[in-house]
């Protein structure tokens, strides 16, 4: 199997130990890693602020990257959720025959990391070691629009010494939004402060997801509170072992 | 606080309506605690129904057939209520609607109206043209009665009091009704709107009422409520105004059996609402014996035309979609600016606006999801609140001071940087070295400048890391990068 790692745009620039840790994990797990250097953004945040056409050139841009790969994995659910719902309408709109036919045959090989771990490997137990208190919040696209469902817990499950803490209102948004943490800022703050109030409550030493834009959010505001929890991607979680523990920065 | 404004033409925009609430942490209090209990008794109700999902599909499917045969059922039911004895009068907009309703009241020789469930009134800004013109109208929905009296507004299209307490109720009626003793115990609340209701029901001969429905195969209008004194309002007076927006109709009697099931879960977390009234035209002896239907389209065809934001109007008023809002939750209705609030308001009144007025309201959502996942009739809000964001956007784009808004210009700029990896890598370089000032020796940022601070106003940000992954990637895989 070879997987090709779509690190989306915030990642590569903000998150770059997500990345490693997934092609540790999946190379643990046998896959072949590829990064296709021409790679940049799925275009999310350009279509929910309404740059419509901004948003389909990059669409087109990587339905054309990624037509031959063997299979695309995002640890990302918002860009994956991005990508299966709102490619579908801009193409529509504004794309060719020929590129909504790449596209539909590209698509059933893109895969969210968990969804690719869980359905297309079929492993639950990745052989991780993270002997933590962890709180799992499930970001919106991965809960709804991805319908993830248990995917994650059943992960998380299997990795030795961690201890999952229950997050209550595990169903409410974080306020993060995209380009509505800073057009609605005030709304998206107070949005944040209800969802940090449940996430302290849990007395974990890390709150995980399978998105950085929801941890960016929280991790920022933890950061602000100087609140003793700290955010952390899973595929760092999953690719920590005895041996090589998870980079924390 | 401010008198609440619902008029999208006037209403200031959604972030800037928001900051009173947020600043008053009763207000906010009051609304998560609500909305908090009406969820919980939904999804309690919902989950016992084992073919939930199919009745969802069904309604939806009820309403599509409607949008799209909606002149063959608006006509229908022209013909059925006539034929009854109802006079079905067309409004084209609102200006329309309210002199229709105005001559009607004449025609009556009324000095006073009274009214039940009708939001399509105050969409059309009924009750200050009615004043205007000299007739009192009082409102005899509870909660509505005190929204008025306290010279408040609608912050729910079920609940429209919910951002109002117990106690502050009680000083609401202690100081219109002269009740100074009045306690704030829920009976004597209900004891002192009845005694303020009887009398007007038993002396005001004039009513209007909205309608949850129009039956097209039987002309009947359909009223559903909790209280009972919807039943008083549409019972006892000699006329009664009815008024509906053109998409309320349903084809037939039999499809209530689905609305019915997916209303009162969605709205009240009830199996069943305690009083659904359906009447057909006039029956001599019995309710009203003068009937008239004022159909409103004020900006409804105007949606019907798109494929997709068609569903809009699929719209029953359940209000599910803001009791699971996020963001409605913080905020409560009124910062909406709209009769209509929360993620259904979202959508519906900058379409009714035709876009000319309430374009921020469509941002006003994380796209979380949570309001698509609970509608009855299954509106993708958050499809069409991208629609309308790209609609506002490429409105907006052409004007001159977009040029400089830090929006536009972010995102023009980010477009030609995703457009080439390289570009990308060069973006990257830079963004690390203009943040570099503003980052700690911890590797955090605690404020930044100009829009970022907006940003910042409550998170810190996390410094761009000395290497970035394609830089980690190329360096591990032995090769320089470019």
């Amino acid at each position: 199997m070879r997987a090709s790692l779509f690190i989306t745009c915030y990642n590569d620039t903000l998150f770059p130990e997500t990345g490693q840790a997934v092609v540790r994990l999946l190379e643990r797990l046998g896959v072949e890693v590829e990064f296709r250097p021409a790679q940049t953004c799925c275009g999310q945040m350009h279509a929910n602020t309404g740059f419509r056409g901004e948003a389909f050139s990059l669409a087109k841009q990587f339905v054309r990257l990624y037509a031959d790969a063997e299979a695309v994995v995002i640890p990302s659910s918002s860009c994956v959720a991005m990508i299966r719902e709102q490619y579908p309408n801009l193409l529509a709109e504004l794309g060719t025959d020929s590129l909504r036919r790449e596209f539909e045959t590209l698509l059933p090989r893109v895969h969210e990391l968990s969804e690719f771990l869980v359905d297309v490997l079929q492993v639950e137990d990745v052989g991780a070691y993270f002997p933590h208190r962890v709180a799992y919040h499930a970001s919106c696209h991965g809960l709804r629009a991805l319908e993830l469902g248990n995917r994650p817990l059943r992960l998380l499950n299997h990795v030795r010494g961690l201890e999952l803490a229950p997050l209550d209102n595990l169903d409410r948004c974080c306020g993060f939004g995209g380009t509505f943490s800073v057009k609605n800022a005030e709304v998206s703050s107070a949005m944040l402060t209800a969802k940090l109030q449940d996430v302290l409550a849990t007395r974990a030493e890390f709150c995980t997801a399978l998105d950085n834009s929801c941890l960016i959010h929280l991790g920022g505001a933890l950061h602000r509170e100087y609140a003793p929890i700290r955010t952390i991607h899973m595929a760092q979680i999953l690719a920590s072992t005895q041996d090589a523990p998870a980079e924390m920065v | 606080m401010n008198h609440p404004i619902l008029d999208p033409r006037v209403a200031p925009p959604f972030p800037v309506a928001a900051l009173p609430v947020l600043r008053n942490p009763q207000l906010r209090k009051n609304v998560a605690h609500a909305t908090d209990v009406i969820q919980a008794k939904r999804a309690r109700l919902v989950a016992e129904k084992t073919d939930w999902q199919a009745l969802r599909d069904s309604g939806a499917a009820i309403r599509d057939h409607v949008l799209d045969n909606l002149a063959h059922y608006l006509e229908q039911f022209e013909e059925r209520c006539t034929a009854a004895g109802g006079v079905v009068h067309w409004a084209r907009d609102a200006a329309e609607a309210r002199s229709i309703v105005l001559n009607i009241l004449r025609e009556e020789q009324a000095s006073e109206v009274i009214k039940i469930k009708t939001m399509t009134s105050a969409e059309i800004q009924l009750n200050p043209f009615l004043v205007e013109n000299g007739i009192a109208p009082h409102e005899t929905d509870l909660a509505e009665i005190i929204l008025q009296l306290g010279q408040d507004e609608p912050s729910h299209i079920v609940v429209p009091a919910l951002h109002v307490n117990r106690s502050q109720v009680r000083d609401i009626f202690a100081k219109t009704m002269g009740l100074p003793d009045l306690s704030d115990d829920p009976q004597a609340l209900t004891a002192a709107a009845r005694t303020y209701l009887r009398k007007m029901f038993l002396t005001v001969p004039t009513a209007i009422s909205g309608a949850n429905f129009l039956i097209a195969e039987t002309g009947s209008v359909v009223v559903i409520e909790s209280e009972g004194n919807g039943r008083m309002c549409l019972t006892l007076p000699r006329t009664m105004i009815t008024l509906a927006g053109i998409e309320k109709v349903l084809p037939r009697y039999q499809d209530l059996e689905v609305m019915l099931q997916v209303l009162a879960r969605s709205a009240t977390g009830e199996r069943m609402n305690p009083y659904t009234s359906v009447w057909t035209g006039v029956t001599p002896g019995d309710g009203p014996q003068r009937f008239h239907v004022v159909l409103l389209d004020n900006g409804r065809s105007g949606i019907l035309r798109s494929s997709r934001e068609r569903q809009t109007l699929r719209c029953i008023r359940c209000a599910a979609c803001m009791n699971a809002c996020p963001v409605y939750r913080q905020t409560g209705g009124h910062a909406y600016g709209s009769v209509y609030p929360g993620p259904i308001g979202a959508i519906l009144t900058p379409q009714l606006m035709e876009l000319e007025y309430a374009q921020s309201l469509p941002y006003a959502s994380s796209l979380c999801g949570a309001c698509y996942e609970v509608c009855p009739v299954k509106i993708n809000i958050p499809e069409i609140l991208i629609d309308l964001r790209a609609a506002v956007t490429d409105r907006e784009r052409e004007e001159e001071r977009r040029f400089f808004d830090p929006m536009y210009v972010g995102l023009r700029m980010a477009n030609k940087i995703f457009a080439s990896a390289s570009r990308f890598r060069a973006a990257q370089r830079l963004a690390r070295l203009a943040l570099r000032p503003f980052t700690g020796k911890d590797g955090w940022i605690r404020s930044l400048p100009g829009y970022a601070s907006r940003w910042t106003m409550s998170r810190d940000l996390r410094g761009v890391p000395r290497q970035t992954f394609r830089e980690w990637w190329a360096e591990r895989d032995g090769k320089a990068v470019r």
